[in-house]
This record gives C-alpha cells, structure tokens and sequence, in this order.
C-alpha cells in the first residue's frame, strides 16, 4: 500500500515554527480549555460525555501515531486498547480485594504497560509486514482476540465483563474519582499528559524517522536503520498510549467487556482520525469530539444518526480527505498570509450552500424515517406528513439549491474529473 | 464414512457460498486496490431487490436482473464515490466504502424496515432433489453450487481468453500504457467495479435466500470475504476458489470432529488437563474462528496468499 | 460548518421528542435503537410507549402524574449504556428500562448500584424486561433491579417439568451461542434434565461463536448421527433462524426447543421451515387462553407490530400499582412497594419475589403452526399452547443475598 502516503497531507516538520512562544501556545491554550470545560458544562451529562471524548482522544492520538505517523493502517487498534483497560481493571480490582496501596489516579500507567508489552509480544510478527498485509494481519488478529475474549472468562470475565470500584486505595491530589465531576479531573489531566507525550515522541529522532518509514522506506536502510525495527518500535509505543486510553476507560466505566475488542471499536478509532485529519497532530483531537458527540447525543434526536455518519464520512472524504484539520490549517494559512479578507466571502458562500444542501438531506431523511408509521415532522411552526408532497417538494428544493450552489462555487476551483494513475 | 461424506458435502457447498460471496471481491481488491469495505453492502442489496422484484416478476427474471441493477449501483458509485477519491490514496478509499456501508444499511432499512423479510426460493427449487443417509438435500443447495461453479468458469474464461480480460489485466499493472494504446482505462476501472458489484449482487439473491435476508445481513458477513481474498492471494481468482473450498472445509472437519485444544495436546504427547479453560476449548467451539487463524499465519509466512502472483 | 447539521437535526428532535410536563414521571428506555439490532430496540420501545399511553388515559400514576418514555440507543455497548445511563439521570428519568444484552444489563445494575450509593438523593431502578442471565437474581442480585422476565433456569425448570412427561423423547442435543447466555442455558439444561429424566441422554452439548456460523448443516448433520430426539438451543437471531432452515433443508424432523422462537422477526425469517419444529417458551403467545383480543388488535392497529413483551404491560401496570400504593413515585419508596406486589393479570397471578427481585408468572410452551386463529408478523403462521407451567413452578432457588437500605 505505497497509496497511503497519498492519503497523508506531508506533517510539517515540528519545530519549524522558531518562537518558543509559539510552541507553548497552543498547549496553554489546550489546558484552559480543559480548565474551563467543566464551567461550561457542568451536568451530569456534559461530564459523561467529556469524559468519554477524553478517553477517545487519547485512543485516536495513539492511532494516528501509527497511521499519521508510521504509515501502518491497522484493523484491529482495539486489541491494545482493550488489553491495556482489562490489565488497569484487575489492577483496580486487586487495590480494592488486597487493599493495595496504589492510587486508582495512576491505573493509566499499568494500562500503557500492559499495551506496550502486548505490542511488543504480539507486534513482532504483525510488524515483518508492511501496507495492505499488514492491514489484514491486524484485521485478523483483531477477529481472534475478540473471539477469545469471549472464551475466556477467567480473564474477561465473559460476557459481562469485569467490575471495578474506583473508590478505592489511597487518594492522589485530594481527588474524590465518585462522582462524574471528579472523574473529569482524572481525565484531564490524562489527556494532557499522554498528549504531551505523544506529541514528544514525535521530535524524537524516532519519531522522526518514523515519517521516514513511512514516505519512502526502500531508502531508510541507506542511513543506516531498519524499517522493520523501526515501525516496530512505533508500534510498540502506539500501543501503549492505546492501552493508557483502555486505563483511562477502565477507571471511567469501571466496568469492561470483552466487546470493547470488537471491531466497531477498531474502526471507530479510524474514523476518528481520519475525519480530524492525519496530516496535524491535534487532528484525531477534533475527530474524537465529533464523533462521540454523535454517537451519543444525535442518537437522542433521531433514529437515522448513523445514515448522517455514513453521510458525512462520505461527504468529508470526498470533498476534504485532509480532515477537519486540514480546514482550520487553511484558515489558518490565510490569516498567515493576511488574504483570509478575500478568501472570507468564497468561504461564507460555501458555508450557506453547505447548509442548504444539509437541511435539505435532513429534512428529506427524516421524513423518510416517518415514512414507516411514524408521526409528522413538526419544525418551526410547520408541520410535514411524510404522506404530503410538501415535504418532499421542499427538501428536494433545498437539496438541489445547495447542491448547485455548491457546485457553481468549486467549478472554477478544479475538474474533478482526473483518470486514475497507476 | 457417514460423518466424512457428509462434511465433505457440507464443507463443499460451504466454500461455494463463500466463493460466490468474494468472488467480486477478487476482482475489485487485486485488480483495483480497493478494500471494498461495502462489498457485503452490494450482496445485501441483492438480497433485498430480489425479494421486492421477485414478487412483481417471479423469481427468475429477478435472479437476473437484480445483479444487473446491483452492478449498475456499482458503476455510478465508482464513478461519482471512487474514482474523485482515488486520488487522495487507499485510505480515502477505504473509508468512502466504510461510509457506503453505512449508507446501503440504513438506506435498505428506510425502504424495507428493520425486521427480516420473508424471501424464499421458489417451490421448485426447495423441492428435496436427493437423499443421502437419510438427509435430504434441497434443490437449491444444488442450484447453488451449480451457479458458483458456472460464476468460475466464466469469470475465468472472461479473464484469461477474451480481449476484454487481457486487456483489464494489462489496465492493473500498466495503466498509463493501456492508455497510450487508445483504451479507454478509467471506463475499464468501472466495468471492473460494477462487475464485481454485480456478483456480489448475485450471491445476494441466492444466499438471501438460503440465509436470511435482513438489515444486519451485510454486518455479518464481516470480514470473512476479505480472507477469502487475501488467503486465496491477490490477483488469483482460482486462488480465491481454492481458499473458499479449503476454509469450506476447514470448518465443517472442525466442526465434525468436536475434540477439545486438551485432547489434541494429549495426542502428540504433551500430558494437559482435558477440562482446563484453555484446554477445554474445542475444536467445534473455535471453528469459524480458524479462518482467522489462517489468515493471520498465511500473512506471516506466505504473505503472496496460496497462489498470488505478487505481494501487495 | 458540521456542528450545523447537529443543530439543524437537534432541532429537528427538540421539536419532536420533548413536550415535558412538570408532572411527568420519567422512564428511560436504554436498548439499541440504531444499528443491527434496532429491530429489536424498536420494537421493545413500541410496547412501552404503547403501555404508557394506556396509563396516561386511565389516569397517570400516584395521583394523576403522566408517565414518559424517553428512548435513549445504547448500540448494545456496555460502556455507551452507561453514557445514556448518566444522560436519564440528567433528564430527571429515575425509572431504567433495558432487556437486550446481559453485558448492558450487568454493567446497568453495577451502575445503578453505585449511583444509588453515591447520590442517595437521585435513586434509581433499574426494571429488567428481558435480560435472563440468573445472576441478575442470584449472586449478582442487587435491592435496586427487578426482572420481569422468567430467568434462563426458570425457563429451564419449565421446559423440563414438560418434557418429563414426554417420554418418548431419549436423546436430547443442545446447541448454544458461546456467551454468558447460551453457557447458562446449558448448564441449567444438563443439571435439570439429569434430575427430572435422569433416563434421557445428552447426545451433544456444543457452543459456537455469537453471530458467526452461516452454515449450520454440518451441526443438523451431526444431530442425526447422535439419534437426537429433541434440540434445545437459547440461540436468538439468525443464529436461530439459520439452524431452523438448515434443519428444515436435511429433513430432519425433530421438535426444536428455543427462547426466542416467536419474536424479533423469527417466524418470518424461518417461514414453513420452522412450521410444527420450533417450539418457544414464553409468558405469552397471541393465542394463549384469555389473551385479550381487543387490546392486541389495537395494538397491532397502533404500532404496527405483534404483542410480543406481554411483561411490557405486566411492568407498567406493576409499576403504577407500586407507585399507587406507595403514593409517590420516588425510587426508594417504588421499590418497597414493589417488593412483593402481586398482581392480576388476564392470564393469572403474578408476584415480585421479595428476595431477588424476580416476578414469577406462568409461563407456556407452544409450538409455530400454520393452523391458528391469530397469526404473527403477517405471515400465515402463530403459536399454539403445548403446555401451561403456574407461576408458582417456575421458583428456583436463589443464592441472592440482597443489601437493602436502612
């Protein structure tokens, strides 16, 4: 799979940016935001849900650090990640049985080790391939580990897992992990941490040759290193920050099952880097976001939440393969350069079309939902029948407006229309 | 003997199923690249517009035309999905037919709700058509190895003896000089993918019908397709036969023979306890997992696949 | 730009899904309500809207408050269930309902557990409408859950007190999916067959993996070879539907025994195949003696569905009679109220034993004909009783030792 690189905008070297200020900014502006979050909202819910984009990032950084970074496109992420949270699990468990005297606050780090040494075990013969069979390698890896952390239960507890109380052993920081809210902090600062971290790894001379790997490995071995050795090695520690993740999921949950291996998981770790983007190293941050923000809260509004998934995936591929990272660099850019005053009205009037295009699908989709016995749709003093042409008429409208716009608006960018090369 | 017939045939028919499941695979993944995620999609489609045209038309028009359909979705989604994406690489790929399954999944349940549907094979065809030990075998398990077998040869045929075949195999490996030579490649690139969509199609409208036909159908077919592909080598279509036929068979033996992990330590020698967790665990139990087994230990030693011509 | 299709669908469902009153009691619906198994999410939500509505009508509950259903999709993934767990609470939903999935359900209870511990303010109950894995009632019982479905081994107990009377049958072969469920199914089937037919020889016991076999030919295959007389599976699903067509197709003509024969679609995906073969044991079939006819057609008319969760309608009418008596619809107080209730229905008397948790009803062994008065999801096919079991057959012992609150 020489292709993939194709997929990878070039990463900008780090460290290009000269100003040390430069560098700190945008972790200080990182940690306010995860210092103001909890003010912003302060539910129940909001919580929950932070938590879970937390844990997320976390799992989605490590997995861009193989893909983003190494090249390698992995099936089965959710190996280590699971692995990671169970090892983390029976830790916990055996603070409260044997009342050992570790903080439950460190558990991440027995989930990174428990990573690190099943991707070192088991990455050994994953990693003598490269490209598509190692693609399958980890897909059937993936398959055989799901299924036998079915069989056994002495480990996994079977079906309903195993439980854990986070309420247990000696307090770090005056840190109550009972409620939700205390657990935010736990988060927190995991996810700052291993962030940090991941973000270090990749100024290491390892790192670096990581995106050499990657580019062109047929001349690595020319300075001197081994491709095999090193995409093993940022195997290796991808897997641990996955497992770090799983630590972080054990203690949130307090409860994991053997479905966590699954491959929804696998591949929803994908998307998630994908949508943010695998060319900047905050992209799977905006893609782990977006995606639990989906997967939990539009499932509430309405019964087609996945349709909008596969929709925008589709939609985001197509249009943006960069990601949404790749839109925030070019607005970025612009205001580098100082033309975004020009570039703000194309971008206005694509936004608009946007938006027409999407409230037309909507509008369409859900009155397709109501189709099957449902009841009408009621929205801004009007309501729509699925059975009544007017809905019908309207979201067609909207869907050919904004497509056409759309349209109008990239037809001098390009012609899609290139022939596929070798 | 009784027990070796029976799993032969069962196994035998198995790996016909699966071969008319990834059969359009093959051909779409070694001849194009593309990890065709939404390939089970395509077969649920196929399932799902046989059983709404087969109550209009019969049974037998639909067997026809709902692969011809399924294959024309096929074309229009290569060339408005993939062939705009081809250019940003393997994984933009990948993910667009990612988001297609979505799509396909949510879209046949918009249409024909969430609960299976009752699509059967005609009464001719469940007919019982021999008996064999007492068990009978359904015309249509027949039928089916039949149009597995007829789907080989022709494909086969098609690939190595027509014009049409050489050239979609000088169009993989040298695209531009196809082009140079006044052929029309990206329209070849389509046929290709519609093809393979249509096949795909085509063991829908069978195995919908021996299976069940419901919106989980593409789910659960998982990767299995792709084992096939990889297993059998890419590039291969007798390849993709042969590794359906062997993990056919691979199961059903397993399946038959029932003896636990403990039992086979035992007998080569190595003394286990026969109900440990590990131990206990048979050969039935893990059977449809051997595949994976397969696949994994085939990409280790022999990543070219039982007869790929090339490494990916 | 992409929060905008949030908003713009968010709205959508804001004008749709909430019309809160203030004196609203909340009930939350946790099961998948997208995915593969939306079909039977769906399907669960329908009766309980549908129940509710009823109550509504009649009055509301405690005093005339209005109840809720609100739908929240957990996907069938633990970790998600207990997300939508923390968004109920937030909603102000104090009432839990899920049935799919014994890994929810058991990640539910250890939540609901904690939660009540931690926020002794805010209790919740959590009522089991279909998850059936015993621990629920047993080792891992908690004062806070309520099943109102028969568990696995009373389900077990049944079956067996019939076919102790059947004594043509000698050979019995069970088959499960290899998870928590399909474990417990064999388990309770070889403890109990050895004591109630100890004559009767468990020729095959086999487990295969949730959701993958596509071919189930060469197990009917080594059925026959074993002379089996009778299958008994806890297989759901196409896992089901596949070993029905699979048996259908090799002839071979034995009574097979399921938990989940007539509901989520089955009838229709086994079709003939399964006609005078399947059996199921339920707490209902839409042709047991003194189902209410009217009731299922308006139903039916409604929701486009067949009454399949009878205990839906158990649940709600216990849980108004338990808010009733108890005058208020706070956790703590439902839960001494419905510790113990019994209750009336058409079909008999049911009663929530005081030391699991665990309703006990009468339960029925029917099996798929094409010869019935009211047929299932619009095939020509319905179940008729074999063989009534009294709810008070169905007690099995319990290891549980409940904690209750102070």
């Amino acid at each position: 799979m020489t292709a993939i690189d194709r997929a990878l905008p070039a990463m900008r070297p780090v460290g290009v940016r000269s100003s040390p200020l430069a560098a700190v900014a945008p972790w200080l502006l990182g940690a306010a935001i995860l210092l103001a979050l909890p003010f912003v909202f302060p539910s129940r819910t909001g919580f929950t849900i932070m938590n879970a984009i937390g844990i997320n990032v976390v799992f989605a950084l490590s997995y861009n650090m193989l893909l983003g970074q190494g090249g390698m496109l992995s099936f089965g992420h959710a190996v280590w990640f699971g692995l990671g949270g169970f090892a983390a699990m029976h830790m916990m468990v055996a603070i409260d049985k044997l009342a050992l005297p570790v903080p439950v606050f460190l558990l991440p780090l027995v989930g990174f080790a428990a990573g690190l040494l099943a991707g070192a075990v088991l990455g050994w013969p994953i990693c003598r391939r490269a490209g598509t069979p190692f693609a399958m390698i980890t897909l059937g890896i993936g398959e055989l580990i799901a299924a036998a952390g079915l069989m056994f239960v002495t480990v996994f507890g079977g079906e309903e897992g195993i439980k854990g109380d986070r309420v247990v052993g000696p307090m770090l920081f005056g840190l109550d992990l009972g409620p939700q809210g205390g657990v935010y902090w736990f988060i927190a600062f995991w996810v700052f941490a291993a962030a940090l971290a991941m973000w270090a790894f990749t100024r290491t001379p390892l790192g670096r040759l990581s995106l050499a790997v990657r580019d062109n490995p047929d001349r690595v071995p020319f300075i001197g290193y081994d491709p095999q050795r090193v995409r093993y090695l940022v195997f290796m520690v991808a897997s641990g920050f996955a497992g770090l993740a799983g630590g972080m999921a054990a203690v949130n949950y307090e409860i994991l099952t053997p479905q966590i291996f699954g491959a929804l998981t696998s591949g929803n770790v994908l998307l998630m880097a994908f949508i943010g983007g695998l060319g900047a190293f905050y992209g799977p941050i905006l893609g782990a976001v977006l995606i639990v923000l989906m997967q939990s809260m539009l499932s509430d509004y309405t019964e087609g939440w996945q349709l909008y998934v596969g929709l925008l995936f589709m939609g985001l591929v197509m249009f943006a393969p960069g990601g949404l990272a790749s839109m925030v660099e070019g607005g970025a850019r612009a205001v580098r350069r100082g033309d975004w005053r020009e570039r703000a009205p194309a971008w206005a009037s694509g936004a608009l079309a946007f938006a027409v295009l999407a409230a037309g699908i909507v509008l369409l989709v859900e009155l397709a939902f109501r189709a099957h016995g449902g009841g009408a749709l009621r929205l801004a003093g009007l309501t729509l029948r699925p059975g009544d042409a007017m809905g019908w008429i309207i979201g067609i409208a909207l869907v050919s407006l904004g497509a056409g716009l759309l349209r109008l608006l990239t037809r001098r960018g390009h012609d899609g229309d290139t022939a596929r090369p070798a | 003997m009784e027990v070796v017939v029976f799993s032969l045939l069962n196994g035998l028919l198995y790996g016909l199923l699966l071969f008319m499941l990834s059969s359009g695979l093959t051909l779409i993944f070694s001849m194009m690249g593309v990890l065709n995620f939404a390939h089970a999609s395509f077969y649920m489609l196929g399932a799902y517009l046989a059983y709404a045209m087969g109550g209009q038309i019969g049974f037998w028009p639909a067997l026809f035309l709902a692969p011809v359909l399924v294959g024309v979705a096929g074309a229009l989604v290569e060339r408005y999905g993939l062939r705009p994406v081809h250019a940003n690489g393997h994984v933009a790929e990948l993910l667009f037919t990612f988001g297609l399954a979505y799509l396909i999944e949510e879209i046949v349940k918009l249409f024909w709700g969430k609960q299976p549907v009752p699509y059967r094979v005609p009464d001719v065809l469940s007919q019982p058509i021999f008996t064999l030990f007492e068990t009978t075998y359904p015309a249509f398990r027949v039928f089916m190895m039949v149009v597995a077998l007829l789907m080989f040869g022709v494909l086969w045929l098609l690939l190595k003896r027509t014009r049409a075949g050489l050239m979609i195999q000088a169009a993989l490996t040298h695209p531009h000089m196809v082009g140079h030579l006044g052929h029309n490649v990206p329209l070849i690139f389509m046929t290709v993918f519609g093809i393979g969509c249509a096949l795909a199609g085509l063991a829908g409208v069978i195995g919908g019908a021996i299976l069940v036909t419901e919106p989980g159908m593409a789910h659960s077919l998982g990767p299995i397709v792709f084992v096939v592909v990889v297993v059998g080598g890419m590039g291969s279509l007798t390849g993709a036969f042969v590794a359906s036929l062997l993990i056919g068979m691979l199961q059903t033996f397993a399946i038959a023979v029932g003896a636990s992990i403990g039992d086979l330590l035992r007998l080569v020698g190595i003394p286990v306890a026969p109900h440990g967790e590990l131990t206990g665990i048979t050969l039935a139990q893990i059977a449809p997992m051997l595949p994976f087994l397969l696949l994994v230990l085939i990409l280790i030693f022999r990543p070219r696949g039982l007869m790929g011509a090339r490494e990916t | 730009m992409w929060t905008k299709i949030i908003a713009a669908a968010a709205s959508v469902g804001v004008m749709t899904a909430f019309a809160a009153h203030a004196q609203t009691v909340k009930i939350a619906y946790i099961d998948p309500l997208s995915g593969p198994f939306a079909n039977v999410g769906d399907q669960g939500l329908k009766h309980f809207e549908y129940m509710a509505n009823k109550i509504n009508e009649a009055g509301g509950i405690a005093g005339g408050k209005k109840v809720e259903i609100i739908g929240l999709d957990n996907k069938v993934d633990a970790k998600e269930s207990l997300i939508q767990f923390q968004k109920a609470v937030d909603q102000g939903a104090r009432f839990i309902l899920q049935g799919n999935g014994s890994s929810v359900a058991a990640a539910l209870v250890d939540a609901v557990n904690k939660h009540n511990r931690r926020n002794p303010d805010q209790r919740v109950l959590f009522l089991n409408y279909a998850a059936v894995d015993p621990v629920f009632t047993n080792d891992g019982c908690s004062y806070w859950h309520f099943r109102f479905d028969a568990d696995a081994d009373m389900k077990m107990e049944a079956l067996t007190n019939w076919l102790a009377e059947q004594k043509a049958i000698k050979n019995v072969y069970i088959i499960g999916q290899d998870y928590s469920f399909g474990k417990a199914v064999a388990a309770a089937a070889r403890s109990m067959i050895a004591k109630k037919r100890p004559d009767v020889k468990i020729v095959g016991d086999e487990l295969h993996p949730l959701g993958k076999v596509k071919d189930f030919s060469p197990y009917v295959a080594k059925m026959r070879a074993a002379g089996t007389d009778l299958v008994i599976t806890g297989n759901w699903g196409p896992d089901m539907s596949l070993l029905v067509k699979a048996a259908a197709d090799a002839n071979f003509n034995v009574p097979i025994l399921t938990y989940y024969g007539g509901g989520l679609g089955a009838p229709t995906a086994m079709g003939s195949s399964a006609v005078d073969r399947v059996k199921q044991i339920t707490e209902f079939h839409e042709n047991v003696e003194g189902a209410p006819a009217a009731l299922m057609d308006d139903f039916e008319k409604k929701t486009s569905y067949d009454l399949y969760y009878w205990r839906a309608k158990t649940l709600m009418e216990m849980l108004k009679a338990a808010a009733d008596k108890a005058g208020s619809t706070d956790a703590t107080a439902v839960a001494a109220a419905l510790s113990g209730l019994e209750h009336k229905t058409e079909l008999g008397t049911v009663t929530m034993r005081t030391d699991n948790h665990q309703l006990l009803q009468p339960l029925f062994i029917s099996t798929l004909s094409d010869k019935v008065a009211r047929t299932v999801e619009g095939t020509t096919l319905g179940f008729k009783t074999d063989y009534r079991i009294e709810a008070d057959a169905t007690r099995t012992p319990t290891t549980c030792k409940m904690e209750r609150p102070s």
